[in-house]
């Protein structure tokens, strides 16, 4: 799906369960420089509510979240 | 000439209650500032991480897994996590037993394919449904225990090895992973005493 966001770096969590998207975009969100945005392509339903609650946590903005056939995408805004 | 000041009691009565009443706003105001203020400082006292204190008492690969996932979670979320490793949960930091961590048929019936008592029993099948559980999460790419403390470690997930575990299971401190710490009952208390989320595994 097309996006209207620049995405800077993009993880694909296909086929992995919760922790793994959580802790691959801590990770990832290390590495990424205030105010790039984050993509994260999961299967997993928990991860619906665990982006929530991660952008909760930690004040990385939950740009946009969409569900296409089963595959979540989520677009984190890093916080400064 | 002196010149004799009268003042009308009425209006002194009037001057004397405009007064007070100044007083008590100037009172009322000054001790609000200060009790926000108070209010202020202790929300900000408590806007500090929020912390995950866990105690993992089982030793068995099924029960290896919720407080690492947990803790490994909170880390990634910015909160302070700690692990109380005891009884059966110090295998999980034993250096020579965490890579080999099984599950129980017997007295187990969810395993997926469920193992009567009395085959459980035999020889050889706890074995055989580790094996089972272990495809089980290669095939969900669910990360393996060791992956798993690896990651608890490099976040700064604190991880307690119970002293009087290692005493009784006469574990020497060699076999425990480093970066683990030695830790008794008060040392975590302590610890989670300021945690908002505590859980016994």
């Amino acid at each position: 799906m097309a996006t209207a966001f620049a995405v800077n770096k993009s993880l694909d969590c296909r086929g992995t369960f919760c922790p793994v998207p959580i802790i691959q975009a801590h990770q990832a969100v290390g590495s990424m420089a205030p105010g790039q945005v984050l993509e994260v392509i999961a299967t997993d339903p928990g991860s619906q509510g665990d982006f929530v609650a991660f952008a909760k946590n930690t004040g990385h903005e939950l740009l946009h979240a969409d569900e296409e056939g089963g595959v979540y995408r989520y677009y984190l805004r890093i916080a400064g | 000439m002196a010149v004799e000041t009268v003042i009308d009691p009425a209006l002194e009565a009037r001057i004397e209650e405009l007064v007070n009443t100044k007083v008590q706003e100037l009172f009322q105001e000054q001790f609000q500032a200060l009790v926000s203020q108070q209010t202020r400082q202790q929300a900000e006292a408590k806007s500090g991480p929020k912390r995950l204190a866990l105690v993992a008492s089982k030793g068995t690969l099924d029960m290896a897994y919720p407080p690492l996932i947990l803790a490994t979670t909170a880390a990634a979320l910015g909160w302070e996590a700690g692990i109380f490793f005891t009884f059966y949960g110090l295998d999980i930091l034993n250096r020579r037993k965490l890579s080999h961590l099984q599950v129980p048929p017997l007295a187990n019936p969810a395993m997926p394919v469920p193992v009567p008592n009395f085959i459980g029993a035999i020889p050889g099948m706890t074995a055989m449904a580790t094996a089972m559980m272990r495809g089980w999460m290669n095939r969900a790419r669910v990360p393996s225990v060791p992956d798993l403390l690896k990651v608890a470690q490099e976040s700064g997930v604190q991880l307690f090895a119970c002293t009087t575990t290692m005493g009784v299971m006469r574990t020497k401190k060699e076999d425990i992973i480093d970066g683990a710490r030695l830790a008794g009952a008060a040392m975590f208390l302590d610890y989670a005493s300021e945690a908002q989320v505590t859980l016994f595994v």
